[in-house]
């Protein structure tokens, strides 16, 4: 049969099309935003009428999600793992309400901080909410666990997860369909209840839940997914999750091993085969990409009894994603002959784009704020986090979507002055309105920066939500309409614009500034149309 | 049949492109592939690389164990050196020699050329000069590609079809410029072997 060429964020995109997917919901964030992407340009998703539009963030992009399963309709919701933080409220209380519908979370983790600010492994939450998760070893795994996740949400009405990873993702290589699936047809939850949290029927649903771990382990004990490979030499047994499987099989695919392998690529830990390979083998090695977090809960607090390898005794590094050579390394086998890095080689970090919007806009900021001394500008998560470098050196922090503003709040609250917050357009629809309001509400003498290019340009061109309502947002949460001020970030407006900013920063309360001009990649591509 | 290639690059200089073409070439070949990508940060301006591995086996990880690869496939040659750690004792490197430069620091040239000269097997080769006199500046990158084509174990026919697959909604006039940027990238490596 024929392979399809897809990454494995593709592979999950195809598959959940073809297990009957009714809508998907996300926002953008690295390594997650292929999914959504893929399901967007599909040709079938469209013709189905597949919803597939961006939400404004995560947490309205899981309970849009929750409101399809609860009118029985397949669906998947997709985000980066810091997405999951944001989502968190809905997907813990949605392991007590359930679902109706397939529900499937996917998260990409980031071990590395390829491009994110920390690199939580996701595989926590699950086990936090008490719910199944997947993490897919390949490509052909990440569509094949779709059709298996569906099928175990619906059977027992709980959300599951799907934990990827970047290496994962990011990579692509042959998949083989299977036959699709139609899509359900509309059916309301059997019990009105099911989504009813009051106290009264939450703790019955959490009873229900923590009677049904048992069933989810024994799904797991049966699970094709996770492979108990025997082998004679017991000295030593081999847990190894997801991504993680292919460094231990590159390494040993030329000379086996005779150690016991276990694979894991679903959760909750199958408990017979660990308690088999436990009692086993004398020691333990766990390989698993992004925390310890098989490695802790074997050891337990104390790391007494079982002899565990792993992340926390150096046999891995503690941080940082897998690769096969640190597999290598934990095996103990002998290391490929290989070179280093030429010392000529010099770092190549990322740059503002040459005439990107963002570098006048912060020209602008610079000549203003110069004159009061450093550290005024609180900033945020996108394309413009880059201006914290030199030559720019205009922001001091980044730390959570939306930060920017209510950083600024507290600053200006403790009588900081001036306190200046920089958001991009798509952050703030994302999480930057609430705190504007609070910024409002105590009158707190901000400038609000809102720097509109027309895009979410960091995650790669994605609609931001907020486009073409920035100013209305901004009066309808109660900043003056004097007090928004727009400017279009040229160096030929520069000198006005250091003006007006400079009024703004005059005015004692909330001030609004919207820099406004496309990011030259959405610039140069309305120009070939 | 196994080859592990190493694409290296800045952001937005085409080494995805060159990706495509030879994935898809190695699948209509029948062959088995994995291609790790970058996306995301460091795609604005950063370096950027990608392993690319074809065989006739099940092949498992996804990225190139260093030590392991037969070739490094650069459009950049700083960005070239940077991998040196994956090239295999007996692996080519075969880099466009124009550099590129949006850093402070970026090194002198004669040092890189003296690094280069170190590699036992190499193909050096002005790939944007190469794609400006072909009148297709922005075909550099498959100038490139041509210069490691006979390195890859893929039939030639193979590529031509994937230069045709990925650029088929671009016209005619890009097709026949890529073609003819693959085969000016071939001869001028095969000049120099
Ligand atoms: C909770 C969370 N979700 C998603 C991301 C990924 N992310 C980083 S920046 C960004 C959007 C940036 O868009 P915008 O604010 O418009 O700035 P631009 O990059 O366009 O300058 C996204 C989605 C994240 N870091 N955290
Ligand atoms: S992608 Fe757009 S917003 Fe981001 S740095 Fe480049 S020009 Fe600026």
């Amino acid at each position: 049969m024929k392979k399809l060429l897809l990454l494995g964020n593709e592979a999950v995109g195809q598959g959940v099309l073809d297990a009957g997917l009714s809508g998907a919901y996300g926002y953008p964030g690295t390594p997650s935003t292929e999914i959504i992407e893929y399901i967007q340009r599909n040709p079938e998703a469209e013709e189905r009428g597949v919803h597939k539009t961006w939400s404004t963030n995560e947490k309205t992009a899981m309970e849009s999600a929750l409101g399809m399963s609860y009118v029985g309709k397949r669906t998947i919701v997709t985000m980066k793992h810091v997405g999951l933080n944001v989502a968190a409220d809905a997907y813990m209380n949605s392991a007590l309400t359930g679902a109706n519908g397939g529900l499937i979370v996917a998260v990409a983790d980031d071990p590395s901080m390829h491009s994110s600010q920390n690199e939580q492994d996701s595989r926590f939450y699950a086990k936090f909410a008490l719910l199944p998760a997947f993490e897919p070893s390949n490509q052909q795994e990440a569509y094949d666990m779709c059709f298996s996740a569906y099928e175990i949400s619906e059977k027992y009405k709980i959300p599951a997860m799907m934990r990827l990873t970047t290496r994962l993702s990011h990579s692509r290589a042959g998949v083989v369909k299977k036959e699709a699936i139609k899509e359900n047809e509309m059916h309301l939850p059997e019990k009105r209840d099911q989504f009813m949290l009051l106290p009264a029927f939450a703790r019955k649903k959490y009873q229900h839940l923590l009677a049904i771990q048992n069933d989810l382990n024994k799904e797991s004990e049966n699970s094709q997914y996770n492979v108990y490979t025997d082998g004679k030499d017991k000295s030593l047994g081999i847990i190894v999750c997801g991504l993680a499987y292919n460094y231990l099989m590159e390494n040993i695919k030329d000379a086996p091993i005779k150690h016991p392998i276990l694979k894991i690529s679903q959760y909750p830990l199958p408990k017979k085969q660990i308690e088999k390979l436990v009692s086993e083998c004398d020691k333990i090695l766990v390989i698993e990409e992004g925390m310890p977090f098989v490695e802790e809960m074997l050891k337990g607090f104390l790391g007494k009894g079982i002899n565990i390898k792993g992340r926390l005794d150096g046999t891995l590094p503690r941080a940082g994603e897998l690769n096969p050579k640190l597999v290598r390394n934990a095996l103990g086998l002998q290391e490929l002959r290989s070179e280093s890095i030429p010392e000529v080689v010099s770092g190549r970090p990322p740059a503002l784009c040459t005439g990107c919007p963002h570098i006048d806009t912060y020209k602008m900021i610079n000549a203003v704020t110069a004159k009061y001394g450093k550290g005024h500008v609180f900033s945020d998560i996108g394309c413009y986090t880059l201006g914290y470098m030199p030559p720019y050196n205009a922001i001091n922090t980044c730390v959570d979507m939306g930060a920017s503003i209510t950083m600024a709040i507290g600053a200006a609250d403790a009588g900081f002055f001036p306190s200046i917050a920089t958001i991009g357009d798509s952050t703030f629809g994302h999480s930057g309105m609430t705190g504007l309001l609070d910024a409002v509400d105590c009158n707190a003498n901000v400038v609000i920066v809102i720097m509109d290019n027309d895009t979410t340009a960091m995650t790669g061109m994605q609609d931001s939500q907020v486009n073409g309502k920035i100013e209305k947002i901004c009066m309808g949460l109660g900043v003056e309409k004097e007090h928004i001020r727009i400017v279009v970030p040229l160096s030929r407006n520069h000198e006005e614009n250091v003006k007006i900013f400079q009024e703004e920063i005059d005015y004692k309360g909330v001030s609004v500034v919207i820099p406004r001009r496309p990011c030259i990649h959405v610039y140069k591509k309305s120009m070939r149309k | 049949m196994k080859k592990d290639i190493i694409l290296a690059g800045v952001g937005g200089q085409g080494i995805l492109s060159i990706a495509t073409i030879i994935g898809y070439a190695a699948i209509e070949s029948g062959l088995n592939l994995k291609q790790a990508e970058v996306h995301g940060m460091s795609q604005r301006g950063g370096d950027v690389q990608s392993h690319l591995r074809i065989s006739d086996k099940e092949i498992n990880s996804d990225l190139i164990p260093q030590g392991g690869a037969d070739v490094i496939l650069s459009v950049e040659p700083m960005e070239a050196l940077r991998y040196k750690p994956y090239l295999s004792s007996e692996g080519w490197f075969i880099t466009n020699s124009t550099p590129f430069v949006n850093i402070p620091d970026y090194p002198d040239m004669e040092v890189i050329i003296s690094e280069i000269d170190k590699f036992k097997n190499k193909v050096l080769l002005d790939g944007d000069k190469i794609a400006k006199e072909l009148g297709s500046a922005r075909s550099m990158n498959v100038v490139i590609l041509g210069a490691a084509s006979s390195f890859l174990d893929i039939p030639y026919e193979k590529l031509e079809e994937g230069i045709k697959f990925i650029f088929a909604r671009k016209g005619e006039a890009v097709i026949n410029a890529n073609l003819n940027a693959m085969k000016a990238g071939r001869e001028m490596a095969e000049k120099s072997k």
